[in-house]
């Protein structure tokens, strides 16, 4: 059985701590994982993905087109510009906060995000939308965005750990004071 | 053994430690850096970890060590085996007594380099045995491999991942610590007949060394990680031959399909001439899916023209893939698809996605160079002038609405090639921008070059304490080394009075009407002058509190958007606002607003 996780979105939304929050879960379950992502120049508030593989029997740190079970968009552009690699039938967790790049801002573009939704809406077999900006707002922290995202994405079901499991690797990660915002920010995701 | 989630890079450096690692020493380049970053992490104190101020030193240092007969690792990017090629060359015919891996990160893509350069031919240029891994458990095996042939013959060797190995996360079979060699180094034994390279010793090397990779070529030929899988049907007369990453890539591809003859060629200097021998033995026509350089097409085709082989070889040459850029899952399944006459890969069906916006990467918001590159801008306007940038975070100045990247070389290039602009345009005032770390890097000479060629230029130095663009790593500006220690800082004033640039002034770039001033004043001088900008990265500074936006003193002239383009502004409902998440409140726009309608956050509160 293999899982194949797209995570994407804008430098600095946590996507690299989702991914190796997930890969750590797999290690301490003896589940084998591979990743790989987007590091250096194209970082600095450039597009920024990981592929993620769970499962026996993968070669590559990356997979074809077609082939992810679980999108998960931090940024609805984001989720539109990797949305070739879900797999017919697979899911997509979105956040509907969208972020307008530099570019954008100059030609004054009126970038909103909602015709990015939509796309999803009419694409994806499955898809489950997550108000970012709520939740961040509700919770008190910008900085858990990636837990809410993770939070969601084990209430799909497609990830072979409990959020009781997931948790347990996110408490022995982040700094103690951090660990209640966190399991917080986790559970109102799910 | 257990296992472990590891990045590429860091496998790499355990398994060097593994392997009785003494010394280590590199300079900063993605998709290197790591690599260093894990080994200083790593040390028990029983290593000697440096960050050299550049590839040429950090290689030389490492040659030192290893003539004494201790285990070193060089690292770097590809490019950085430019500045290093020198020693290389050299050093390939002094050779070694310790086991000396020198690690070079090839960036297929490229993702952020300046070339598509492929170490695999510099293997064959410099004559030296190189290693291509395949994955992150493949490299942390090899690593202890390459010293082993190192040490066996005497002879610095390539190991040259590539990004997705690098920079690729696996769990993997790691060696326990008790498991680990031990290297006590023998020391240096004093014998100018080896150590001090001369013609005629060189003469009698270059004999050696050929002769050398010729029983090399066959004893890699038996080497376990040079691969040849059997067709799944016997009767394939097709056979496709590939590397590195790829192979994982062809590996998933084939998985389900009637897999043809495989040769993976992990050691690709010297070649493997007999196990090409026995792969391409019965086959009609192969097709090579390589990374960067035709080289096992090459190979490949010179192996079957000294063999009188009747087999077609098809690549990067014969124009049956393209042949540049990085190979994917995707591009490698369509070209096996191609070439085996099966049909392609379906693709999904789905409607157009309305158009993107793009995402370019950017100057932070906070980022000091956006402010010296915005105060040089305004005080040069409407003269003649040519602005020369460098490598790191800074040649993002190039973008839109800064626009203040004219030219970008390679590390150091731009305050000679300002030089060389002046002499030709003599009416055109010359700059060259360069960072801190880069300036130690390889801009010294070129500054040295100016003063006493009599250069009429000003060198910009974009000081923000550290080298941002790789990962915040120090140099000898800091006053800090990878290994903790606290250290003389070297200082930049200095060292350019030292040299004889007269004027050299400082001044924090966050104060612009005093940064355009002090430009202004300065470029009107004669001869060589330099600023330097003197103001913290933004990202390892503890950010202010956001910028205020007063609604009714805004007009909507959107001048703090259209000059600075920086990402904490943006438009919402039609009218400027404040990305709090992102401003760090240094304060630039509000010296920028004609209505005075933004105000500087303030300090923010401690926590």
């Amino acid at each position: 059985m293999q899982t194949n996780i797209m995570i994407c979105g804008v430098g600095g939304q946590g996507i690299v701590l989702t991914s190796k929050l997930i890969a750590a879960t797999a290690v301490s379950h003896d589940v084998p994982v591979m990743s790989a992502e987007t590091i250096g120049m194209a970082q600095k508030g450039g597009s920024v993905f990981s592929f993620l593989r769970l499962g026996e029997g993968i070669a590559s740190p990356m997979f074809p087109e077609g082939s992810a079970d679980l999108l998960i968009g931090f940024e609805p552009s984001e989720a539109v510009r990797m949305f070739p690699y879900l797999k017919k039938g697979g899911t997509a967790i979105v956040n509907t906060h969208p972020i307008m790049p530099v570019t954008a801002a100059l030609t004054g573009s009126d970038y909103n995000g909602t015709d990015m939704l939509d796309y999803i809406t009419r694409n994806a077999e499955k898809s489950v939308f997550v108000d970012g900006d709520r939740a961040i707002a509700e919770i008190g922290s910008p900085k858990v965005l990636n837990m809410v995202m993770l939070g969601a994405a084990v209430a799909t079901g497609l990830l072979p750990f409990t959020l009781d499991e997931i948790e347990q690797t996110m408490k022995a990660t982040v700094k103690p004071q951090f660990v209640g915002l966190n399991s917080k920010a986790l559970r109102y995701g799910s | 053994m257990h296992k472990e989630f590891l990045m590429g890079n860091a496998a790499i450096a355990r398994g060097a430690i593994a392997a009785g690692l003494n010394l280590i020493s590199g300079y900063p380049g993605t998709p290197s850096t790591e690599v260093l970053e894990t080994s200083a992490k790593c040390n028990d104190g029983s290593m000697y970890v440096e960050w050299s101020v550049n590839e040429k030193a950090a290689l030389e240092l490492a040659a030192g060590a290893a003539y004494c007969g201790a285990r070193t690792m060089v690292t770097m990017k590809q490019v950085g085996l430019n500045v290093a090629s020198d020693p290389l060359m050299s050093l390939a015919y002094i050779g070694v007594k310790g086991g000396m891996v020198i690690l070079v990160a090839d960036d297929p893509g490229p993702i952020s380099s300046q070339t598509e350069q492929d170490t695999r031919t510099f293997a064959a240029y410099s004559k030296l045995p190189c290693f291509d891994p395949s994955s992150v458990q493949e490299a942390y095996d090899m690593i202890g491999e390459a010293f082993e042939l190192s040490e066996k013959y005497g002879t610095p060797v390539l190991f040259r991942p590539t990004t997705r190995v690098c920079h690729g996360y696996a769990s993997i079979d790691v060696k326990d610590v008790n498991e680990y060699k031990k290297v006590q180094p023998e020391g240096f034994k004093r014998d100018p007949s080896k150590w001090v390279i001369f013609p005629r010793l060189s003469y009698n090397a270059h004999i050696h060394i050929e002769d050398r990779n010729v029983k090399l070529s066959g004893e890699l030929s038996e080497y376990p990680r040079n691969i040849i899988i059997p067709a799944k049907d016997g009767s394939c007369r097709k056979g496709i031959a590939t590397h590195g990453i790829s192979f994982t890539y062809l590996t998933e591809a084939l998985a389900d399909k009637p897999a043809p003859r495989v040769m993976k060629v992990t050691t690709p200097f010297p070649f493997p001439e007999q196990a090409a021998l026995r792969f391409l033995d019965g086959l009609d026509e192969v097709l090579c899916i390589e990374e960067l350089d035709p080289v096992i097409e090459r190979e490949l085709t010179y192996i079957c023209g000294k063999h009188g082989l009747n087999v077609k070889i098809r690549g990067k040459l014969t124009h049956d893939v393209k042949n540049a850029g990085e190979n994917t899952c995707g591009s490698a399944a369509a070209d096996i698809a191609r070439f085996m006459g099966w049909e392609l890969p379906e693709k999904a069906e789905t409607e157009t996605p309305p158009p993107l916006p793009v995402r370019p990467p950017v100057l932070c918001a906070g980022c000091p160079h956006r402010a010296s590159f915005f105060a040089v801008k305004e005080a040069m306007k409407g003269k003649k002038s040519v602005f020369c940038g460098d490598i790191g975070c800074y040649t993002l100045g190039n973008a839109m609405p800064l626009d203040m990247v004219d030219t970008c070389l390679c590390m150091g290039a731009g305050v000679n090639i300002t030089q060389g602009i002046g002499h030709i345009e003599p009416d055109t005032a010359c700059f060259a921008f360069v960072g801190d770390s880069t300036f130690f890097a390889s801009a010294i000479t070129g500054a040295v070059n100016a003063v006493y060629n009599q250069a009429d230029m000003t060198l910009v130095i974009l000081d923000n304490s550290t080298t941002a663009m790789t990962g915040h790593q120090p140099h000898p500006g800091t006053g800090k080394t990878v290994m903790g220690e606290i250290v003389e800082k070297i200082n930049i004033t200095a060292v350019l009075h030292g040299i004889g640039v007269k004027t050299v002034e400082t001044v924090n770039p966050l104060d612009l009407k005093n940064a355009v001033e002090t430009v202004k004043r300065v470029a009107s001088e004669k001869g060589v002058k330099a600023i330097i900008f003197k103001s913290p990265c933004a990202v390892i500074i503890k950010p202010e509190k956001p910028a205020v936006i007063d609604p009714e003193k805004c007009t909507d002239c959107k001048r703090c958007i259209k000059t600075l383009g920086c990402p904490g502004i943006v438009i919402r409902d039609g009218h400027a606002a404040i990305e709090n998440s992102l401003c760090t409140g240094c304060g630039l726009c509000s010296q920028v607003c004609p209505f005075g309608a933004i105000s500087k956050g303030g300090a923010a509160n401690a926590d």
